[in-house]
């Protein structure tokens, strides 16, 4: 559903859609019961002259499992919910798979700053490679981002990886995303962060292999002389 | 029954204190009558709701037309934008919905449906009233001070709001934090006679279960509110102290923690929202009841699902900060809680659409804002599961989907929740009748803008565009879904318009109506015993109310009428 809107560009943006979209069903389908029974009863009952009401208690038994037994089914549909939200959840925040490389994010009013490994595939080291708003990744790769903030809270938001994380002052944050297709895409703030929010934006820019490589490759040589 | 004697004795002395109090303009600053007071706050609350409402066209005419100069404001500045949005939001949340639907049909009802002659404490409630408009006053000052009204968010999130260097608006957020504590204090002195008046000043044979649900329901979110802002109002004080003493509470520099902010202000935030809800649900329980002819399906069901969902409110607050850098693991416990709360509230709706089976609905303007109430905030309720759903969270925290979703649950309450009570209790608060075909135009001039607004908001949050970003232009992915803006900014022109007809209604009808009788929609509860309006202490002294039976006896087998007041012997 969600992937007609915006395009999936993660590793784990399928299965985040895929929540969704479980989510969509189920209440989707408790929505439209709801409001058909409340529309048909609302029609069904309206005024009629010489017609009076009914005198119902809802302690009869016979009426009361009407609301008991959805009251039930509501529970059971939760239970679904949260099985796969916990899932989902597991695999995106709280398990850290093996990374490739890590990269460090910084946001600041009102900019990202990225710090990337440079030949060596190691951060804080000589060769390191530092850019404003430009995330440079390679495609089919596991990244660890290291989140951090100078100042006030701000939000690593990157919608065609599904990807969120708030940036707090005073901490890094660790957290992973692996991409699986090349272009460049959207890296929004999502946390108010002062006059400059609405323009704190940045690119990802997801390139293949060989690509990443030439592109280290240029840098390094760069930060070298 | 020496309940009730205390009672009396008291009722005599507020009585004969209004005879001897001020007259003419004076008496509506220093009356100390429940129903002035709940009228003091009924238009106070709708003045800044139209304040609140023309904040959101000016954003609106942003979002939908970036860089156009707004009629009537002009160009807006990313600073002003950020202010309004913030404003906007705490408005319409502290100075409209808790005004009005707790506060006004509070003051106005409680004493009226449980058969009072005013509140226990006539000038604590004075003192509240005079309390929030020092407030409402302060808010609005604080947009018109040096560097313009605060700008980082309704939530307030440190270490933005605490640092000056960070917001800009040294004033502005100082103004605007202690506009939001008084108005906190003002709710806790209305909130403590609420709840002190429904237990000890209820007319003889009125026991627990007689009480109408509306009453109960504002006692309930009392309750609630004053458990829940005790934290935040602890916050907002060291969030002052970071402010203007160089305190460092919230600043990571000098040991603090932002996060610490963000538990105390959703502890409140999360049961603020049922503080909201069930004075909602008990009006259009009231209505509901009145106009299907039908005895509420289950009151105890009601009233115990009621105090559930409060205390269920009290345990889901994280997951605002799903992803605001707390342990991940904690999301976990935060989900099933969260989810949990759907059962209660889908128990509150069933109960409230099962009774119209079997009914004889008649529909009438506030029959119609009820019914709209359940259509609508079904899909705000249904619509959070997703954010509750802590997997699609990390993707929806922060979107469209997200204002969407609670504009969906507020709208339906303060907005849709005040209209339906407003012309329901119209002609007890008048003496006269509003124009019901005015108040159609009106309703559907307000619900059917209403959902195109949000609707494509929904969908431009699913598409991935976040929330308080003052022009979409500069994001490529979401530039080219501008029409989507344009409709809901179009949607929304065409709702504030549509409100013409109802000031005109109102204003016109409360002179001009045709005079109402006592009960004009036959319903059972004590208020509607007394004159239009009723008098300085509701009803003579020597013809108080007794109560015989629970409040919602319609159509009851045994008699001819389809309504069975609750103060008829038999």
């Amino acid at each position: 559903m969600v992937e007609r809107l915006i395009q999936q560009a993660s590793s784990y943006a399928h299965s985040i859609d895929g929540l969704i979209l479980l989510v969509t069903v189920l209440v989707g389908f408790w929505f439209l019961l709801a409001e058909g029974i409340f529309f048909w009863l609302i029609w069904r009952f309206r005024a009629k002259p010489g017609v009076k009401s009914q005198y119902i208690t809802g302690k009869e038994k016979h009426l009361k499992r009407w609301v008991t037994i959805p009251h039930a089914l509501v529970l059971v549909c939760d239970v679904f919910i949260i099985i796969g939200a916990v899932q989902v959840w597991y695999n995106v925040k709280q398990h850290l798979p093996e990374a490739d490389a890590t990269v460090r994010v910084i946001g600041q009013q009102w900019a990202w700053i990225f710090q990337h490994p440079g030949l060596d595939n190691e951060l804080d080291t000589g060769d390191d490679i530092w850019t404003t708003d430009d995330l440079y990744v390679a495609a089919d790769k596991t990244y660890h981002f290291q989140l951090q903030s100078r100042d006030v809270l701000h939000s690593f938001s990157v919608p065609v990886f599904r990807l969120k994380q708030d940036a707090v002052p005073g901490r890094t944050i660790t957290g992973w995303f692996h991409p699986t297709v090349a272009g460049t895409f959207d890296i929004q703030c999502a946390e108010i962060c002062g006059i400059g929010h609405g323009v704190m934006l940045g690119r990802i820019n997801v390139q293949d292999a060989t690509e990443h490589a030439a592109w280290i490759a240029l840098n390094n040589s760069v930060s070298a002389q | 029954m020496a309940q009730a004697a205390t009672v009396e004795t008291h009722g005599h002395e507020a009585h004969g204190q209004g005879h001897h109090g001020p007259e003419g303009i004076l008496k509506y600053i220093w009356s100390t009558d429940h129903k002035i007071i709940g009228m003091q706050y009924l238009f106070t609350g709708m003045f800044m709701g139209l304040i609140g409402g023309l904040m959101a066209y000016v954003f609106r005419m942003q979002l939908a037309f970036p860089g156009i100069s707004v009629p009537g404001f002009g160009v807006v500045s990313p600073g002003e934008y950020n202010a309004l949005v913030t404003n906007h939001g705490s408005i319409m949340i502290f100075w409209v919905a808790m005004p009005v639907l707790i506060a006004a049909f509070g003051n106005y009802l409680i004493p009226l449906m449980i058969g009072a002659d005013d509140m226990v404490f006539p000038r604590l409630n004075r003192l509240s009233y005079q309390i929030f408009l020092a407030s409402a006053i302060l808010i609005l000052a604080s947009l018109f001070v040096e560097g313009g009204g605060f700008g980082g968010a309704w939530t307030s999130y440190p270490p933005l709001s605490a640092n000056e260097n960070y917001n800009l608006t040294r004033l502005g957020s100082t103004l605007w934090l202690s506009a939001v504590a008084l108005e906190f204090v003002a709710f806790l002195l209305g909130g403590i006679n609420f709840i002190v008046t429904l237990m000890n000043a209820r007319a003889p044979g009125m026991k627990a279960y007689d009480i109408p649900l509306v009453a109960w329901m504002i006692v309930i979110a009392s309750i609630l509110f004053m458990l829940s802002v005790g934290p935040l109002m602890a916050g907002a004080v060291m969030l002052l102290f970071d402010q203007t003493l160089g305190t460092g509470f919230y600043d990571p520099l000098r040991g603090g923690d932002p996060i610490l902010w963000q538990h105390l202000f959703w502890f409140f935030g999360h049961p603020e929202v049922y503080v909201v809800l069930l004075p909602a649900i008990g009006i259009v329980i009231e209505i509901v009841a009145t106009f299907a002819r039908k005895k509420l399906f289950g009151y105890k069901i009601m009233l115990y699902t009621a105090v559930a969902t409060g205390v269920l409110s009290f345990f889901v607050w994280a997951h605002h900060q799903f992803v605001a850098g707390i342990d991940p693991r904690m999301a976990n416990v935060f989900t099933v809680t969260t989810l949990l709360i759907s059962v209660p509230i889908a128990e509150l709706l069933f109960v409230i659409i099962a009774t119209l089976y079997g009914g004889s609905i008649t529909f009438t303007t506030p029959m119609l804002w009820a019914l709209a109430f359940i259509a609508e905030f079904l899909i705000g309720g249904v619509t959070g599961i997703f954010l509750g759903a802590s997997g699609a969270d990390i993707y929806l925290h922060d979107t469209y989907f997200v204002l969407a979703h609670f504009h969906y649950t507020f709208f339906p309450i303060a907005i849709i929740g005040t209209f339906a009570a407003l012309s329901f209790w119209f002609p007890k608060m008048f003496g006269r009748m509003m124009n019901e075909t005015l108040g159609k135009i009106h309703f559907w001039g307000t619900v059917i803008p209403f959902n195109f607004i949000f609707i494509p908001l929904f969908v431009l949050g699913l598409g991935g565009q976040h929330r308080r970003i003052y022009n979409f232009q500069n994001f490529p992915e979401l530039a080219e879904m501008q029409p989507l803006r344009i409709v809901a900014t179009v949607s929304l022109i065409v709702m504030l318009l549509f409100q013409i007809p109802f000031f005109y209604n109102l204003f016109h009808s409360m002179r001009k109506g045709p005079k109402a009788d006592r009960n004009p929609w036959r319903s059972n509860t004590l208020e509607w015993t007394t004159e239009s309006p009723p008098p300085h202490g509701n009803w003579p002294p020597d013809q108080m109310p007794k109560v015989y039976r629970g409040p919602y006896e319609y159509s009851h087998p045994d008699r001819a009428e389809d309504y069975w007041p609750q103060n008829l012997p038999n």
